[in-house]
């Protein structure tokens, strides 16, 4: 996710190709350095859908379809609107 | 001859006046909540609507293929999503004791679904001061699933980061009683009429009150 644009595709891979598994590590390292949080979205066997926060490659499910990379939360709050 | 036409001319321009009022409060409305926002120097240099409004449609289309189907429509519908509280006894679920609303770039509100109660506000935001494309706020709907995401997955640390406040300092209160009341409805009707796979449960616009507080 990147402000004023949205989505943006880092990397693509199949996990199983180990060059493709290595860009794909290296491309989360980075991310995870610049300070973003790493999330893979999941559905419940009842169906409900979650999240679950990743902090290293090897907490991402082998089948993940994707990771998504947000901004670190911040407590904060803009002056009061009312 | 004179007079027929005159007074057709006045009611003529009344009732132009008239069709034409909502919109011209509406975008003075918005001039002028710009204006405040550019003095308050919270618009960015180079703020570009064109951009900004391609970044949220990616930004739909990226929550959208993550929460399920009901919670696309009620984010289509009413402009917010609802989500269980799992840090009770309960556990996540709609046996819990609490749950959450999150609005677009305003703080989570913690309530009791039981009584409507509410409980607390969380300030918290994804700011990337990196400012890749000239800002560092995400568009709504990104703003919006990354509350999802971090909640959903680790609600006690989104909590922990989060600055808390009594409910009121920046949401107001009367409006998310309001909202949990049209959630209801909107609950009651969905009931009756199910979500068709691949499709809301209404129409797919925001609700105007959201899309200006966003």
């Amino acid at each position: 996710m990147k402000p004023g644009h949205g989505e943006i595709v880092l990397a693509e891979g199949d996990v199983e190709v180990p060059e493709q598994e290595q860009e794909l590590i290296e491309a989360f390292r980075r991310e995870l350095d610049a300070g973003m949080w790493a999330a893979v979205p999941t559905a419940t066997p009842g169906g409900r859908r979650e999240a679950e926060l990743v902090k290293s490659f090897d907490e991402v499910p082998r089948d993940a379809e994707r990771v998504i990379f947000f901004p670190r939360a911040a407590g904060g709050a803009p002056p009061a609107a009312r | 001859m004179g007079l027929p036409l005159g007074t057709a001319t006045v009611v003529l321009v009344v009732l132009l006046w008239e069709l034409a009022r909502p919109t011209f409060k509406r975008t003075l409305t918005r001039l002028h909540l710009l204006w405040r926002e550019h003095q308050r120097g919270r618009i960015p240099a180079g703020y570009d609507p064109g951009r900004e409004r391609r970044a949220e449609q990616r930004a739909r289309a990226l929550l959208r293929s993550c929460v399920s189907e009901r919670d696309w429509a009620m984010y289509s519908d009413l402009g917010f999503l609802h989500v269980w509280g799992g840090l009770g006894d309960h556990g996540r679920g709609s046996g819990a004791a609490y749950a959450y609303l999150i609005y677009p770039h305003k703080p989570i509100v913690a309530y009791m679904p039981q009584t409507g109660e509410l409980l607390n506000e969380y300030c918290v935001a994804f700011p990337d001061l990196t400012k890749p494309y000239g800002s560092s706020r995400l568009p709504d709907s990104d703003d919006v699933l990354a509350k999802w995401m971090a909640l959903t997955a680790d609600e006690r640390r989104l909590v922990g980061e989060a600055n808390m406040h009594l409910p009121g300092r920046q949401v107001d209160p009367d409006r998310v009683r309001r909202d949990i009341a049209r959630l209801r409805r909107w609950e009651q009707q969905l009931a009756r009429e199910p979500i068709q796979p691949g499709g809301g449960s209404g129409s797919d616009g925001l609700d105007p009150d959201n899309i200006r507080a966003a």
